[in-house]
């Protein structure tokens, strides 16, 4: 239908999108294996081919010739009989990388962009490469593994609840704001893309941090962190943690474990859980 | 769709436009030209940036056949003959018309309300009193008071060997009216997905805002407008399309061009470090810091933005300095490359010899026969 | 450091009429009334008193009366004793003072400015009590027309269109965003069951849906989405009827919020996600949303979320800009805009704020509704607004002025006991409403607050069913954005141009 309305609203999202069955040629399903090329696929029909194929007993997904595409595993979140994929990337894939993911494992074969793991509940997301700004914003729950750099406002506001427990492991370093109003999870920060020596880039680490812990390995002013964050000593079970962590980033991406431990880690905590307590007149 | 100044009130101003984009920007920096097909499919891979109420284009290296000459760009809201009749005349008695055409449009592409769409290429005729301005200044009065002073008419495009086109529609709508990948080549192009909320149908509202061979994409909204406008107000900038790009793109024509400042200088008036990060710099750089943000305090540019703003031989991209919108940068052998989005970048390039994000407020400086794009190395993630 | 402010009520005991049951005692959060076994006397402490009237209203033998204290400075238009009080307090303690409530500043109300307008002669009225008066409503976008397949017979019609998802809602008055967190599991489970009951909407707020509810509630729930991302699963979104999207709130327009550790118990804990007695920080921005193609972002997000069934909406408080805005947001992709004025309430917010920033919803409505149309984008999302309902004269007004349905929260509380003392953020409710002790919330029983709460979106519904009546409309739909039926008495002409209405007796 033609509209007659004067400035009306073309969809930049859903404008042009096929429905499903036009758009199965794109996949090619093998049992239990599937491949779906993605190079003419708009945003929403790379989650319903993966929708579909979590709907037909599929369990590895590769997705390849990736340019862009949005909240790549977001769709999946299907109670009865909550399958659970692992989608291989290949290519870029686009902002909200696994948004709201609901315990599926995606790996990427290069570089992700902003909002990698945004409000993410469960599942597992590691990148071979580096990852935009926002990564593991309001993360709930599973893990992150970032080979490379991270942008702006990493770990932003992650929570954490008893047992449930996120984590995130960064290979290289951040930008600002790193760990802004944590609330909870587990960040380790390895600084492996640094020269010796060199400080760490972000400014503002931790600053309206309220729980959770961030490990830092490297160099770091103390300027550069943020009036709500301090640092403590490290314990056995902190190292315990380190290692397990560091152990699984070095397997997923070929590093040599025991160059990382030898270098110096520090422990960040908040030094309230009420930073902001003081400022109000009852 | 234009506004007169009221010296009576601000009151009836009209609001800015508030928006939010998709930005990308290419050049060779040996200088050789290339097609549009670059900036359009890069634009069209961030689709979902931009809501189909504006795209556009900067070309340069575009007219070597006259690129002595300024290239007027001119839309005639409603195809105003009228309104045509007056800029003709008006250009006549200012100027030498070297040559001047209607630019071959397609009918067919999906864009709103075409204007019809005139390009001139001019050269100065000063008389009298006109004589103690520059070429540069007297175009830019010139341009000034068509855009004011005749109704309907609007010149989009005022540089030497560049030029703007732009509209309403998708990029790819504005590229395919324009026939951008068929009719030109140049050796540089920035382009632009408009997400606007206000003057949905006026083509002259969409990016990239220009003027003389100064263009800017711009993506967020600067809170601090206000501020920046009644500032440039009084060094003689009126801002008549009231967007925040058009207060960027005269606060760089002012710095850069009338003052002689740096890049790497104006940067850090837009986008000043914060205190606490001066107070641990070493004295000199204290002192400058201080002294910058002193001086320049109306020209902070507060709040989300990301700019691309380019000029013959010269494209930056730069962020405010909380970063609150995205920019990425990459490069493969002689290309240099801008955008909102990495893999807008991929989908024209998907190997690349480096793939980088600025420190917030710190510039990428693409500059030809340079390899100054790789200063912001340094700072970058 | 000895406070030099004054108090605030004074208590007023008739000795003859108090029998020393101690219910005052009881009931008082404060700590304000206590009894003394050897003297036998009750007495009270007025430092403390916040007016909230609850030992007035349970005292047995009504000894007892809380009224304005007396004692004042000298009068000043200037400086007046709130002034005074405020600057005092600031000077004790340093802080940003904090307040409850909405706005409560003389600024126009223009609800009661405008009148609506009734049948006579030419146009008969409708008797609702008798003839059916129809106010059901449905919240989400429209398609611009209907694509149909209609058979030679024109018996068989399929729609071929691909609709967008609806919520509907029995009349047009849903519950506002009050989180669990900032009221009480027993008040916001009452809203629940109101909205269940007389199937309408109530809306989370930025704290969770605790998973007790979700089955039972999740259908008339609007969950939101905040910066605070507290309680964000996929099932939470899942389970709901439309999700909300919260840019700002009307009484704390731009900046976010921070529930008190000590109001986060462990079931808070556990609906947030945020350890036991830790600050809930709600940052001001949602971090993912810097600028509106960031919104449209995180619209399609939960479009994928929950694989397009359900409608978003993005709620935003009234500013300046507020038109081109709502303008940004439907061609963001929302479903729905709400908008919460200048007198929209809160649970805690700085006083500063609250009574100095935004602008009024009638305002902000009728600009909203008109640029939006101007636009031809009117029926792209439906438009909820907030922020001082008082009534259902309001509500019809709004609807008038282009809404299409209300959300109210200051009226739902009030219902359930509230009286608007002002001191939500301290988190001592005695009504057992903005309150996480248990002893306080154990007061309000919800089988009775909810009933209090169906009471009350009944008498409205009816009184709606008269006024419409009376203008001669059988339908809702019929009032809405007919701003014929309206007239303004006492405005300015440029407020009269805003509300696109006439004056009385034009």
């Amino acid at each position: 239908m033609v509209s007659s309305l004067k400035f009306s609203l073309r969809d930049m999202f859903l404008e042009g999108v096929r429905p499903l069955e036009k758009i199965l040629g794109y996949i090619e399903v093998k049992g239990e294996e599937a491949v779906i090329d993605a190079s003419e696929l708009k945003h929403k029909e790379v989650n319903d081919l993966l929708r579909y194929t979590a709907l037909n007993k599929v369990k590895k997904v590769e997705v390849i010739n990736v340019v862009g595409q949005r909240y790549i595993g977001t769709r999946l979140h299907i109670p009865n009989p909550s399958p659970r994929l692992e989608i291989h990337i290949k290519g870029t894939p686009g902002n909200d990388l696994g948004a709201f993911l609901d315990g599926h494992r995606i790996i990427v074969h290069g570089n992700a962009q902003d909002g990698v793991g945004n409000t993410m509940d469960d599942g597992e997301i590691v990148v071979h490469g580096r990852a935009g700004d926002v990564v593991a914003m309001s993360m709930r729950g599973g893990r992150i593994y970032i080979r490379d750099n991270v942008g702006y406002r990493t770990a932003i506001h992650m929570k954490e609840y008893v047992g449930k427990i996120p984590v995130l492991v960064i290979g290289g370093t951040a930008q600002d704001f790193f760990g802004e109003y944590m609330a909870g999870g587990r960040v380790i920060l390895l600084g492996l893309s640094l020269k010796e020596g060199e400080k760490h880039k972000a400014h503002y680490i931790g600053t309206g941090m309220h729980g959770g812990v961030i490990y830092l390995r490297g160099r770091v002013e103390k300027y550069q962190l943020g009036k709500e964050v301090g640092i403590v000593d490290m314990e056995e079970e902190d190292w315990k943690f380190i290692e397990e962590q560091v152990r699984r980033y070095c397997t997923y991406f070929n590093r040599d474990m025991d160059k990382i431990m030898e270098g110096n880690f520090l422990k960040l905590v908040p030094v309230s859980k009420r930073p902001y307590g003081k400022i109000y007149a009852y | 769709m234009r506004f007169e100044i009221n010296r009576e009130s601000e009151r009836h101003l009209p609001d800015k436009d508030l928006q939010a984009c998709g930005l990308f920007g290419v050049m060779n920096i040996e200088g050789k030209r290339f097609g549009g097909e670059m900036a359009i499919k890069a634009i069209v891979n961030m689709r979902a940036r931009g809501n189909g109420l504006g795209g556009g284009y900067a070309v340069y290296g575009l007219y070597p056949e006259y690129k002595d000459y300024y290239a007027m760009h001119i839309m005639f809201q409603d195809r105003n003959m009228d309104a045509k009749k007056k800029v003709d005349e008006f250009l006549s008695r200012n100027f030498d018309i070297v040559y001047d055409e209607e630019i071959p449009t397609n009918p067919e592409a999906r864009v709103m309300y075409p204007p019809l769409v005139w390009r001139y290429f001019v050269a100065p005729k000063k008389k009298g009193e006109d004589a103690k301005f520059s070429d540069d200044d007297y175009v830019v009065a010139k341009v000034m008071h068509i855009n004011t002073s005749i109704e309907d008419a609007y010149v989009f495009s005022s540089g030497k060997d560049m030029g703007v086109f732009k509209g309403v529609g998708f990029p790819e709508d504005v590229a395919e009216f324009f026939m951008l990948d068929e009719l030109y080549e140049g050796y540089m192009w920035t382009v632009h997905s408009r997400f606007p909320t206000n003057t949905p149908g006026w083509w002259g509202g969409a990016h990239p805002f220009s003027i003389l061979d100064w263009t800017v994409v711009h993506n967020g909204e600067i809170s601090s407008y206000g501020t920046n406008r009644r500032f440039l107000e009084m060094h003689g900038y009126y801002c008549t399309l009231f967007t925040d790009t058009e207060v960027m793109a005269y606060a760089v024509d002012l710095l850069m061009r009338r003052q002689g400042l740096p890049i790497e200088i104006v940067s850090k008036i837009f986008a000043a470090p914060m205190w606490d990060l001066i107070e641990n710099m070493d004295e000199k750089k204290k002192k400058l810091y201080t002294t910058l943000r002193m001086v320049y305090a109306p020209l902070l540019i507060n709040g989300p933005f990301t700019v691309i703003v380019a000029h013959h031989g010269e494209m930056f991209g730069i962020t405010d300095r909380i970063r609150l919108r995205p920019i990425t940068a990459g490069a493969r052998g002689d290309l240099v490359f801008l955008s909102s989005e990495e893999a807008a970048i991929r989908a024209v390039s998907p190997k690349l010899d480096l793939a980088w994000t600025p420190r917030g407020g710190e510039p990428v400086v693409v500059r030809l026969k340079r390899k100054d794009h790789l200063m912001s190395l340094k700072e970058s993630v | 450091m000895k406070t030099y402010m004054l108090p605030e009520f004074i208590i007023e005991r008739s000795d003859e009429r108090c029998i020393r049951c101690r219910v005052c005692e009881r009931q008082c959060a404060q700590e304000g009334h206590w009894y003394d076994e050897e003297l036998d006397v009750m007495f009270h402490n007025e430092e403390t008193c916040i007016g909230c009237q609850r030992c007035v209203v349970f005292c047995p033998t009504r000894a007892l009366s809380v009224r304005p204290h007396p004692s004042t400075y000298r009068p000043n238009a200037n400086w007046t004793r709130e002034k005074l009080q405020d600057l005092k307090k600031q000077a004790e303690t340093g802080g940003v003072i904090l307040t409850g409530s909405g706005n409560d500043k003389p600024y126009r109300i223009y609800w009661d400015h405008l009148v609506l307008n009734a049948s006579q002669v030419t146009n008969p009225s409708i008797d609702p009590l008798r003839e059916p008066m129809e106010l059901r409503t449905f919240l989400g976008r429209k398609p611009d027309g209907l694509d149909l397949k209609v058979s030679e017979d024109y018996e068989d019609v399929e729609i071929r269109s691909e609709l967008y998802p609806n919520v509907m809602i029995e009349t047009p008055i849903v519950f506002s965003a009050m989180s669990y967190g900032a009221i009480s599991y027993n008040a916001f489970k009452s809203l629940a069951m109101a909205a269940k009951e007389f199937g309408t909407l109530f809306n989370t707020g930025e704290g969770g849906l605790p998973k007790s509810m979700r089955e039972e509630f999740g259908q008339n729930t609007i969950v939101q989405v905040a910066s605070g991302r507290f309680g964000v699963d996929p099932e939470y979104l899942n389970v709901s009827a439309v999700m909300e999207i919260k840019i700002g709130q009307g009484a704390k327009p731009g900046i976010g919020g921070h529930l008190p550790g000590e109001k986060v118990s462990i079931n808070i804990s556990e609906t947030r996600m945020i350890p036991e007695g830790t600050d809930a920080l709600s940052p001001a921005p949602q971090h993912d949303i810097y600028s509106i193609e960031d919104l449209s972002m995180l619209i399609y997000a939960l479009k994928e979320a929950t694989n397009y069934e359900k409608p978003v909406s993005v709620k935003i408080a009234a500013v300046h800009n507020v038109a081109a805005i709502a303008s940004g947001i439907v061609r963001a992709g929302a479903d729905i805009v709400a908008i919460d004025g200048l007198r929209g309430g809160t649970g805690a917010a700085p006083k500063i704020i609250r009574d100095n920033v935004g602008i009024p919803i009638e305002l902000a409505l009728a600009a909203v509704d008109r640029r939006l149309r101007e636009e031809g984008i009117r029926h792209k999302a439906s438009i909820l607004v907030a922020g001082g309902f008082r009534n259902s004269g309001d509500v019809i007004k709004a609807i008038a002025l282009g809404a299409d349905a209300v959300y109210i929260g200051t009226p739902a509380l009030v219902a359930m006991g509230c009286t608007l003392c002002q001191k939500c953020y301290t988190g001592k409710c005695a009504w057992g409403i903005c309150t996480q002790d248990p002893y306080l919330t154990r007061r309000l029983n919800p089988e009775i607050a909810s009933r209090r709460l169906v009471n009350l979106l009944r008498g409205w519904s009816h009184e709606i069913k008269e006024m419409l009546g009376g203008m001669g409309i059988n339908a809702i739909e019929s009032l809405r954005g007919n701003r014929d039926h309206l007239r303004g008495v006492g405005l300015e002409e440029w407020e009269l141009n805003v509300l696109g209405v006439k004056g009385a007796g034009e």
